[in-house]
């Protein structure tokens, strides 16, 4: 009886994914389970078998292309010491496969599972928004 | 402003792709090889002595590698905090650790062993230990007198009010300062408001815990922390370990939040360390989330009796504090007595005196969060301000204006000849207009108290300050003959991104394009140079000088090379286009690279063969690594100071209050700022809004809740104890911040920190704006957070079960 975060941090060796609470309250340790965003620290292993499992290391393209949330980041300078970033990344890609075009207010809504304790929350809701567009192509 | 070419520029920070894609490894990412897992075992009692511990099971259980108790680890002087102790004075105080093979393993010969504590007497609440033969957190007294413990007690003529919740002004203090004449300023006033006040204790919880691995080889110890800084740990971790600084090697290249908890280290670090040293296996301690509540530090609560005089054009005549200080059971925190201080210089009070005690409790240790004292400063003062500034009909940014700091203004106790502290720059004033510009204060405060169903607007502000750099470190860069140059930087990689805006001072300097840069960085092993904390807003201002002095170094260099190469003198040439060249005909120069490469060959100062003797033995061991690479600029700061660095931020904050359910809903923010130059726009926006938003949950949600009967914290988790999310802020649109755009005249690149007064800002406007939906009647708080019970509890005029000075609940 494991969870997924153990499993990927310790079995696996992807690290990207982090433990902020171990019980469910932070979002850091954000996956996606066929698309589907989920705390990996609350997620047991088994329950898995089968199923599609996303991590942060899966979503820059073999050519190296990153994810629209990704480049947005990285344009918006979003985030301060990051360690919430992968699980706010994972859920923003639940997101932007579900509406390309949310509003802030529709994205803080989204979000508000992961917690950002630099609470560079500001910034972080811009990065979405330019993913959205980087997204719909604009 | 000057026109720079990097500076006040945005840029991607080179950290910043290794985060996104998951290649970044923080402190737990760390592996090494035959590494095991220790756990922990705490006190579960607020106080205790250990009478006996029996570890035989937990050693014969399969997987057992060793184990680390208060016996293996030095003691420390009191009032200090040990890694390991014999007698906690906390619930959650690491006793001993185990290592084993796994986690799991680790957790299982925790619960094997079998220890016996003898239970002592605890206190919670500082005001509980001030009373005739109330209880001491510590056995050897409940506060520091001089250099020693010892005990103060109020007498029962003191203490007669505070079951009412009421702090005698004359009671015996710990620390006293006073200037000017304070009855004569009462007496000047035309309004006296006397208040008490509460500000809550409360957890820093950075996201990453405070997890260390360590491991020794050939002598030397090889640690990864989850650390603030990088150069200043170093020194820290060598006494943990019991060896020189020379023998630490120190590998943290990114750190997940701090917030001054994680400064220079933490004690529990010695546990991995020594550990390892003892079972000669690499071990990895991983704090969990209980455990980073426990120890983690939190900022020291402080309960107060405040009384301000104000004159009818709106100056503040008088200001008499007293203030109570929760200490935790560590240590020596000044943070009561900064309220004092840091109000001294946001309203230079005409008159003012300053008295206050810290208290030992037996609750987590505290340590420096974000603005220590100052953000309590605004939090408490912002509203009894306002609450004057009411009484007498005057608009709050007029009031804030008027007794701001201006030019180099004086602040805080008195010194021995009766001289105080100056600033080196106040431009509050400036600050105060732009963000009453963006906010569009004087049309918004119209909406004061306006009612839409059952929901009230209210609009504050305030006006926050604190200090903003430190001053005498050193800056290192090669400029090597493939003409790139490598900047060395030892600040630490927090995530303010100061690590890397300000090495582009001394790229700045010798105009290299940022493109030709690279930054090492948080590994000692790299020759990193000497630095200051990166806490306390001290880097920017620190390492611009810095970097701005190595890269003159550089410069000099360079010119002197030219001249001895073309001829003339050395100040005929310029520096340019990655070229230095005769002034006026470009064409008569040579490259950086090729100045690299003369450097290497002429030897001496050119190369680091010969070093300043002003630089710091950290520097001048990583430049003599260095030596013979190529040319390299390497200079301690020496620039002129005039005065102590501190930056200001007016915050500005709408509010709506529903009165129906007590939910407060923060409609808007927007600061402005005096910070000189901003280096890196879109990463001071960062520290703006972040230690805002900090700031908006210290006036609305964060707080301990204590079982008072057996001394145990009830909320040890995120959920219990509210930071604040992403729906607490201001989400639909953008917050707005700007800045007065005037340098500091000391810097010679103008710049002075900004993440420590941004707090202050934003839970000072928050209390204010909350006071002004509810009005008079209503609205005398008081106290930080404001809760939704507390609201309905004082509009259905309900008692409220405990006094407005009662600690954690």
């Amino acid at each position: 009886m494991e969870t997924l975060g153990f499993t990927l941090r310790y079995k696996l060796g992807l690290t990207g994914t982090k433990i902020g609470c171990d019980r469910a309250e932070c979002g850091a340790c954000t996956v996606l389970v066929d698309g589907v965003p989920h705390y990996s620290c609350s997620l047991l292993t088994h329950s898995v078998r089968g199923r599609e499992v996303a991590s942060i290391e899966g979503l820059e393209a073999e050519d190296g292309t990153l994810h629209p949330m990704q480049q947005a980041v990285l344009e918006e300078q979003g985030f301060q010491c990051a360690f919430c970033m992968s699980g706010f990344i994972m859920n923003t890609v639940a997101l932007l496969n579900e509406n390309s075009s949310p509003t802030r207010k529709e994205a803080a809504e989204w979000l508000s599972g992961n917690l950002c304790r630099c609470a560079d929350y500001d910034k972080i809701l811009t990065s979405v928004m330019r993913a959205a567009e980087i997204t719909r192509g604009a | 402003m000057a026109d720079y070419k990097l500076l006040g520029k945005n840029y991607q920070t080179p950290d910043l792709y290794a985060k996104v894609t998951g290649r970044a490894k923080y402190a737990e990412d760390h592996r090494a090889e035959g590494m095991v897992f220790c756990k922990l075992l705490v006190s579960p009692m607020p106080h205790a002595r250990v009478r006996s511990i029996d570890s035989s099971a937990a050693e014969a259980l399969p997987g057992f590698e060793g184990i680390l108790t208060y016996d293996d680890v030095p003691e420390a002087t009191a009032p200090g905090e040990t890694s390991l102790t014999k007698e906690p004075r906390y619930e959650g105080e690491p006793i001993l650790a185990v290592a084993a093979v796994d986690e799991q393993t680790a957790a299982a010969a925790i619960e094997l062993i079998d220890i016996d504590l003898e239970p002592l007497e605890f206190v919670l609440d500082p005001l509980d230990s001030l009373r005739p033969g109330g209880p001491n957190a510590r056995t050897e007294g409940n506060t520091m007198i001089g250099r020693e413990l010892g005990e103060i007690k109020w007498t029962e003529a003191d203490v007669a009010g505070l079951d009412a919740g009421q702090i005698s002004m004359e009671a015996e203090a710990g620390a006293e300062w006073e200037y000017g004449d304070l009855a004569a300023g009462f007496a000047e006033a035309d309004v006296i408001i006397e208040e008490h006040s509460y500000h809550q204790s409360l957890s820093h919880q950075p996201l990453e815990s405070r997890t260390t691995m360590a491991y020794w080889e050939g002598g030397k110890l090889y640690v990864y922390p989850s650390v603030q800084s990088t150069a200043r740990a170093v020194g820290p971790m060598a006494r943990h370990a019991g060896i020189e600084p020379s023998d630490v090697v120190l590998i943290n290249e990114f750190t997940g939040g701090g917030f001054g908890s994680k400064g220079s280290g933490y004690p529990q670090a010695q546990i991995p360390i020594l550990l390892s040293k003892k079972i000669g296996k690499p071990v990895m301690m991983r704090v969990t989330r209980r455990d980073e509540t426990s120890f983690g530090k939190a900022r020291p609560g402080v309960q107060a009796r405040i009384k301000l005089g104000m004159r009818r054009d709106g100056r503040i005549t008088a200001l008499d504090i007293h203030a109570i200080g929760d200490g935790g059971p560590y240590g020596r925190s000044g943070d009561h007595m900064n309220v004092g201080v840091i109000g001294s210089l946001a309203y230079q009070p005409v008159a003012m005196r300053m008295r206050g005690t810290g208290v030992y409790t037996n609750t987590p240790p505290r340590g420096a969060q974000r603005a220590p004292g100052g953000e309590q400063s605004m939090t408490m003062l912002s509203p009894i301000i306002q609450k004057a500034a009411k009484q007498l009909g005057l608009d709050q940014v007029e009031v804030l204006k008027i007794n701001a700091p201006a030019g180099q203004a004086t602040f805080g106790a008195p010194g021995r000849d009766g001289r105080r502290s100056n600033v080196s720059s106040a431009f509050a004033r400036e600050a105060i207009d732009k963000g009453a510009e963006l906010f569009n204060w004087r049309e918004r405060v119209q909406r004061s108290g306006r009612r839409n169903g059952s929901t009230v607007t209210g609009i504050g502000v305030a006006l926050s300050t604190f200090a903003a750099g430190a001053s005498g470190v050193d800056g290192l860069f090669v400029i090597k003959p493939d003409g790139r140059m490598y900047i060395k930087s030892g600040i630490g990689p927090l995530g303010t991104g100061s690590t890397f805006d300000m090495m582009r001072a001394a790229a700045e300097g010798v105009d290299m394009p940022w493109e030709r840069c690279e930054v090492a960085w948080g590994n000692t092993s790299r020759h990193l140079p000497w630095s200051c904390t990166q806490g306390g807003s001290s880097t920017t201002h620190a390492h611009t000088r810095a970097n701005w002095a190595a890269a003159l170094d550089a410069r000099q260099k360079m010119q002197e090379i030219a001249a001895r190469d073309l001829g003339g003198s050395p100040s005929d040439y310029e520096i340019g286009g990655e070229r230095v060249y005769r002034r006026g005909n470009r064409s008569q120069g040579m490259s950086f690279a090729r100045a690299a490469q003369r450097a290497i060959d002429l030897g001496g100062t050119y190369d680091g063969h010969e070093l300043p003797g002003d630089i710091n033995g950290m520097t001048t061991a990583s430049a003599t690594a260095l030596a013979g690479q190529g040319l390299m600029g390497v200079a301690k700061d020496n620039f002129e100071e005039g005065g102590r660095r501190m930056s200001f931020v007016a915050g500005f904050a709408e509010v709506e209050v529903d009165v129906e359910t007590g939910e407060i809903r923060l409609v808007d923010y927007a600061a402005g700022c005096d910070v000189g130059t901003v280096i890196h726009p879109k990463n001071f926006e960062g520290q703006v809004f972040g230690g805002a938003i900090q700031g908006f949950s210290v006036a609305l949600s964060q707080k301990w809740v204590y079982d008072r009967r057996w001394g145990l914290l009830m909320a040890k988790r995120f959920y219990s104890n509210r930071p604040p999310g992403i729906l607490d802020v201001p989400y639909e649109q953008p917050m707005k911040w700007g800045n007065a755009d005037l340098p500091d005249p000391f810097n010679p690149l103008g710049a002075k920190g900004i993440g420590e007064a941004a707090q202050g800002a934003g839970s000072g406007a928050v209390v204010v704006a909350i006071a002004d939906a509810l009005g008079e009647e209503n609205g005398d708080f008081f106290r930080s957070p404001i809760t939704r019970d507390m609201i309905l509890t004082q509009l259905e005029q309900a008692p409220t079960g405990h006094d407005r000075l009662t600690a954690h609940v």
